[in-house]
C-alpha cells in the first residue's frame, strides 16, 4: 500500500508539472494582457503601458517567468493577484468557502434525491414512475441554468418576496438563518440538473446489478426484496458511483459560473471567469494548480475507496 | 428587505467644534441648484438641511451601493478601474477637488492655489500649498506636509506602479515649510496640474516610508487614509466594507456602514435593485431596456447621470479611405444619431457633436448640431470626386470607399448601431464591414499600433477631467509613432497642437476656456472622430436615501457618499 501511494505521489507531481506548463503557454499566449483593461478606460497613455510591464516583468522571455513562477511555487509562494495585490492563496480561501458551501449541498441533495428516483426506476423498471422519471431529467437537463435562475429568483424574490434575490449574505448578518434562506434558490438551481445527472447513473448501475446472476439466485432463495435490493444490490451498484463520485469533487471545487453569476454567489466559478478575462496570470495559474491537485487526490481517494468497498480490489492495490 | 435600519453598530460620535470649512460646505448650495435642475430635487434639498443640520448626529444605518464592476485596486495612486476611485473618495481625500460644478473646491489645502491668490507664483513655476490642521489619519496621526511631498515623490518613484504621472513628472522639487506648508517647483508651467491634484489622493508618509518596497501589497490590503469612512475588510469578489470614521474633518459622515456590493450580472444587479438589497445601483447601472420599467418603480429615485465618456467612431486618418476630409466630413452626416439614441439605446442619452460631454467646464456651447443628411452626404462624396462603381461602391483612383469598424464582441447595442450606420453608409456608396474582436485582443496591438480602419468604443477624452487632451489629439502622442499617448487615430494639426501647448501654459481658467473652444472648432472641422452620444449612466437610489449628486468630473458618484443619509 505505502509503496502504491508513493508511486501515485509521484506520478501525480509530474502530472501538475506538465499541466501547469501547458496551462501558463496557452494563458500567456492568449492575446492582450493583464494591462489591457486600463488602456480602455483611458486614463492612460502608451508609456504608463509599457512602463507597467517592465514593473511586473511581463516583457521577459516566456521561460524565464514560467521557471520564477515554478521556482515560487515550489517555496510555497503562490504569488499576489495583479488586480487587487491579494496572495493568490488568500483570494482562492475566500471563494472556495462559498463554492463548497453551495456545491456540497446541492450534490449532498441531488445524490439522495437522484439516488432514490434512480433505485426506484431500475426496480420498477418500465413502470409509469421510469417513464416519467426518464422525461423529468431529460426535461430538467434541457433547461438553460440561467433561465431557470432568473425564473425562480421572478417568482420568489420579486413576485412573493419570501427570499432573497441573490448573495450569500446579508452584509452584517451571516446568521445561519440567513445563510440558509440564501442558499436555497441557487442550490435549487444547481440540484435541478444534477438530480437528473445521477438519477439517471444511479438507474442504469442499479440495472446492471438487478439482472446479475447473485440477485437471481437470492430472490429464488426467498430473501426478502427488501433486503435483496439494499443489502446485495446497492453494495454493489454503488461501486461506479464512487468513482463518479472522486470525479466529481474537482467539479465541486471548480463552481458553477452561471449559478454564481445570477444569484451574485461569490464562487470559484466567478473567481476563474474574472481573473481569465482580465489575464490575472497569477491567480489563473494558482486556481488551476489547485484544481489539478484537487482532480488527482480526487481519483486517488475514489481508488481507495473502492478497495475499501470491493474486496477484490485490494489486492490488486499492493 | 430594506437594511438601513438593521446595524448600527458603533463608532464614536463626530467632532464638529473644531471644523472651519468643509468640502461640504463647498459643494451644498451650487449642488441643491444643480441637481434641482436634473429634477431629483427632493434628493438634493435633503442633503442642503442635512449639511446644515445637526451635524454632530452619530453615524447610523448603512448603505449598500452595487456596481457591476469589482473594487479591486486599495492604492489610489495605482493603475485602477472606475469603480475603485469610487471607493478611493470615501478612504482618502486629495488637496482639492472638482465639484459636480467644474469649480475646484479645497479638501485637504485651504485654499486652491491660482496665480491670482499667489499660491501660484506669477511665472507658473512655484506652487505653495497651505494645509488644514484638523486632519487626521484613520489612525489617529495627523496629516502633514511630510504626507503631500511623499505622495509626490511616490508617482515620481521610477519604481512604483502610478498609474499615470502626466504634471508630476514636470515638479523638479518638493519643498516643506513646517507641518502645514508645501512647496514645489515645476520645469515649465502646466496647469493641468491643478486637475491631476485633484485625484491624487494624498496617502500616509509614516505608514508608507517603513516598507523599502514601494509596491508591497500591505498598504491595498489595510488601507489608511483621511476620508470619510475607514476600512474595514474586503471579500473578494463580493464586496469591500467600510465604516464612518468618527474623526473626520468635514462634514458627516451620516452613515455608519457603506458597503460596495459586486454585482457582476447587470440584470442580477437590477433585480437585486428591485427588490431593496442594494440601495444604490452605480456603475454600469441600470439596461437602458429597463429604464422605463424602472422609472415606475415605487420607493426608487432613478436618474440619468451624464457621464464623460464620448460614443464614438475613431478613424485611423492613416487608412487611404478615412485620410480624406471630405469623405470624413460625409460620413459624419450620414449618420442618423437621434434614431440611434432611440431605437437602440431607448432614448435614454442624446447625440453628440464634441469630444467633451457638454456639462464639461471646458466644453464649447455653440459647436454646430449634428445633421443628418443623407443627400448632402453624397452630393460631398460627388464633388470630392468619388464615383459610384459597378457593385455600387465609390472609388476613386483606384480604390474602393471602403473601410472596417470594430468595436468589443458580446455588446449588442454596439453591434445594432454598427449595422445602423452601415445601412446608411451603403445608400451614399460607402462600405462599411463590420469586424469585432473580443475585449483583449481589441485592447492590445491591435489598439496601440492603430492595426483597425475604424473603432466604435466610447472614450473619455480628458484626464482627470482636465480640458488638456493632448493625450488623445497631439500629434505627439501617436503610441504607434513615439511609443506614447493614446492618439491611436493618428491626428495631426500643428495649429491644435500650438493651442493644446499655450492652453497648458495658461493658469486663468477664463482663457484656458477661450483656447479650449477654439481647439474644439478645430477638431471638429477636422473630424478626426465621429461622436454618436454622450454617455449616460442610469443610476438610482431607494427614495429614503438622499444625498446623491451626479459629478461628472469623477469616476464613479459615491464620491460625497459623506452626504448621504436616510431620511425615511
Amino acid at each position: 500500500m505505502g509503496s502504491y501511494l508513493l508511486r501515485r505521489l509521484l506520478q501525480s507531481l509530474l502530472l501538475l508539472a506538465l499541466v501547469s506548463m501547458i496551462a501558463f503557454a496557452i494563458l500567456h499566449l492568449a492575446p492582450g494582457g493583464p494591462l489591457s483593461q486600463f488602456l480602455a478606460t483611458g486614463n492612460m497613455g502608451q508609456e504608463d503601458v509599457d512602463r507597467l510591464m517592465q514593473q511586473y516583468g511581463l516583457n521577459r522571455p516566456l521561460p524565464i517567468q514560467y521557471l520564477e513562477w515554478a521556482g515560487n511555487l515550489a517555496t510555497g509562494d503562490w504569488g499576489h493577484s495583479y488586480r487587487d495585490q491579494l496572495p493568490v492563496l488568500t483570494k482562492i480561501g475566500m471563494h472556495v468557502g462559498p463554492t463548497l458551501e453551495l456545491m456540497v449541498t446541492s450534490t449532498l441533495l441531488a445524490m439522495f434525491i437522484g439516488g432514490l428516483i434512480g433505485i426506484l426506476g431500475a426496480v420498477r423498471r418500465h413502470s409509469f414512475f421510469d417513464h416519467l422519471a426518464t422525461v423529468g431529467a431529460m426535461v430538467a437537463l434541457s433547461i438553460p441554468t440561467f433561465w431557470f435562475g432568473l425564473a425562480i429568483i421572478y417568482v420568489f424574490s420579486v413576485n412573493l418576496g419570501w427570499l432573497p434575490a441573490g448573495n450569500r449574505e446579508n452584509i452584517g448578518d451571516g446568521s445561519f438563518l440567513d445563510r440558509l434562506r440564501h442558499l436555497v434558490l441557487p442550490c435549487i438551481v444547481l440540484a435541478l440538473v444534477s438530480t437528473a445527472v445521477w438519477s439517471r447513473y444511479m438507474r442504469s448501475s442499479m440495472l446492471d446489478v438487478v439482472n446479475q446472476d447473485y440477485i437471481r439466485t437470492a430472490r429464488s432463495k426467498g430473501v426478502p426484496a427488501m433486503r435483496i435490493l439494499f443489502h446485495h444490490a446497492l453494495r454493489n451498484a454503488l461501486l461506479p458511483m464512487i468513482t463518479i463520485t472522486g470525479l466529481h469533487v474537482s467539479t465541486l471545487l471548480s463552481g458553477a459560473l452561471v449559478t454564481e453569476t445570477v444569484f451574485t454567489w461569490p464562487g470559484m466559478g466567478r473567481l476563474f471567469l474574472d481573473s481569465v478575462s482580465n489575464r490575472d496570470y497569477p491567480v489563473v495559474m494558482g486556481m488551476l494548480m489547485f484544481t489539478a491537485c484537487m482532480v488527482l487526490l480526487g481519483s486517488l481517494i475514489a481508488d481507495l475507496l473502492y478497495s475499501v468497498a470491493d474486496p477484490r480490489i485490494k489486492g490488486a492495490s499492493k | 428587505m430594506d437594511k438601513h435600519s438593521s446595524e448600527h453598530k458603533g463608532a464614536g460620535t463626530i467632532k464638529t467644534g473644531t471644523v472651519d470649512k468643509t468640502p461640504a460646505d463647498g459643494l451644498t448650495r451650487r449642488d441643491a441648484l444643480f441637481a434641482g435642475a436634473a429634477s431629483f430635487a427632493f434628493g438634493s434639498l435633503g442633503l442642503a438641511a442635512g449639511a446644515h443640520a445637526a451635524p454632530s448626529a452619530k453615524p447610523t444605518g448603512q448603505a449598500i451601493l452595487g456596481f457591476s464592476q469589482e473594487v479591486t485596486v486599495l492604492h489610489p495612486l495605482m493603475a485602477a478601474s472606475e469603480v475603485d476611485q469610487g471607493v478611493w473618495w470615501n478612504l482618502f481625500s486629495p488637496l482639492w477637488m472638482l465639484d459636480a460644478e467644474g469649480k475646484f473646491v479645497p479638501v485637504l489645502a485651504k485654499a486652491v492655489p491660482t496665480v491670482e491668490n499667489g499660491g501660484i507664483s506669477a511665472d507658473g513655476l512655484t506652487w505653495r500649498v497651505e494645509l488644514r490642521r484638523d486632519v487626521k489619519w484613520h489612525d489617529g496621526k495627523p496629516l502633514t506636509s511630510e504626507d503631500i511631498r511623499y505622495t509626490i515623490n511616490l508617482v515620481k518613484n521610477p519604481g512604483f506602479r502610478a498609474a499615470n504621472r502626466s504634471g508630476f513628472n514636470l515638479i523638479t522639487s518638493v519643498g516643506v515649510d513646517g507641518d502645514h506648508v508645501v512647496t514645489w517647483t515645476l520645469k515649465e508651467p502646466y496647469s493641468p496640474l491643478t486637475s491631476m491634484l485633484s485625484w491624487a489622493f494624498i496617502v500616509p508618509e509614516h505608514v508608507l516610508s517603513k516598507n523599502p518596497d514601494p509596491n508591497s501589497p500591505q498598504f491595498a490590503a489595510a488601507p489608511i487614509g483621511t476620508g470619510p469612512f475607514r476600512f474595514v475588510s474586503r471579500k473578494t469578489g463580493d464586496h469591500v466594507l467600510l465604516e464612518a470614521n468618527p474623526n473626520y474633518f468635514g462634514k458627516g459622515p451620516s452613515l455608519n456602514r457603506l458597503i460596495f456590493k459586486y454585482v457582476p450580472d447587470l440584470n442580477a444587479m437590477y433585480t437585486q435593485f428591485k427588490t431593496g438589497e442594494i440601495d444604490y445601483i452605480g456603475l454600469q447601472g441600470i439596461p437602458a431596456n429597463f429604464y422605463k420599467e424602472a422609472t415606475a418603480l415605487a420607493g426608487r429615485r432613478i436618474q440619468l447621470a451624464a457621464r464623460p465618456g464620448v460614443e464614438n467612431l475613431t478613424l485611423n486618418l492613416a487608412h487611404p479611405v478615412l485620410s480624406d476630409k471630405a469623405v470624413r466630413k460625409a460620413l459624419n452626416i450620414a449618420i442618423d444619431r437621434q434614431s440611434i439614441c432611440n431605437l437602440v439605446y431607448y432614448g435614454v442619452p442624446k447625440p453628440a457633436n464634441n469630444f467633451l460631454a457638454p456639462t464639461h467646464w471646458a466644453a464649447h456651447p455653440n459647436l454646430p448640431k449634428p445633421e443628418y443628411d443623407l443627400k448632402k452626404a453624397a452630393a460631398m462624396l460627388d464633388q470630392a470626386g468619388w464615383v459610384k462603381g459597378p457593385d455600387g461602391i465609390r472609388v476613386k483612383n483606384g480604390v474602393r470607399l471602403s473601410f472596417s469598424n470594430s468595436t468589443t464582441t458580446g455588446n449588442q447595442l454596439r453591434a445594432q448601431t454598427q449595422q445602423l450606420i452601415a445601412d446608411d453608409f451603403k445608400k451614399i456608396g460607402v462600405e462599411m464591414l463590420i469586424k469585432n474582436l473580443v475585449a483583449a485582443v481589441l485592447w492590445a496591438d491591435f489598439w496601440r499600433n492603430s492595426e483597425f480602419d475604424s473603432l466604435m468604443t466610447s472614450v473619455t477624452y480628458t484626464i482627470a477631467s482636465d480640458p488638456d487632451v493632448t493625450n488623445r489629439f497631439g500629434s505627439g502622442s501617436i503610441p504607434k509613432e513615439t511609443g506614447s499617448g493614446a492618439n491611436v487615430g493618428r491626428y495631426k494639426n500643428v495649429g491644435v497642437d500650438t493651442l493644446l501647448a499655450r492652453a497648458r501654459q495658461e493658469y486663468n481658467i477664463a482663457k484656458r476656456k477661450e483656447i479650449y473652444a477654439k481647439i474644439q472648432e478645430l477638431i471638429n472641422e477636422d473630424v478626426p472622430i465621429l461622436p454618436l452620444f454622450c454617455e449616460v449612466n442610469i443610476e438610482g437610489t431607494k427614495a429614503g436615501l438622499d444625498g446623491y449628486v451626479n459629478n461628472v468630473n469623477v469616476r464613479a458618484n459615491s464620491w460625497n457618499t459623506a452626504n448621504w443619509r436616510w431620511t425615511a
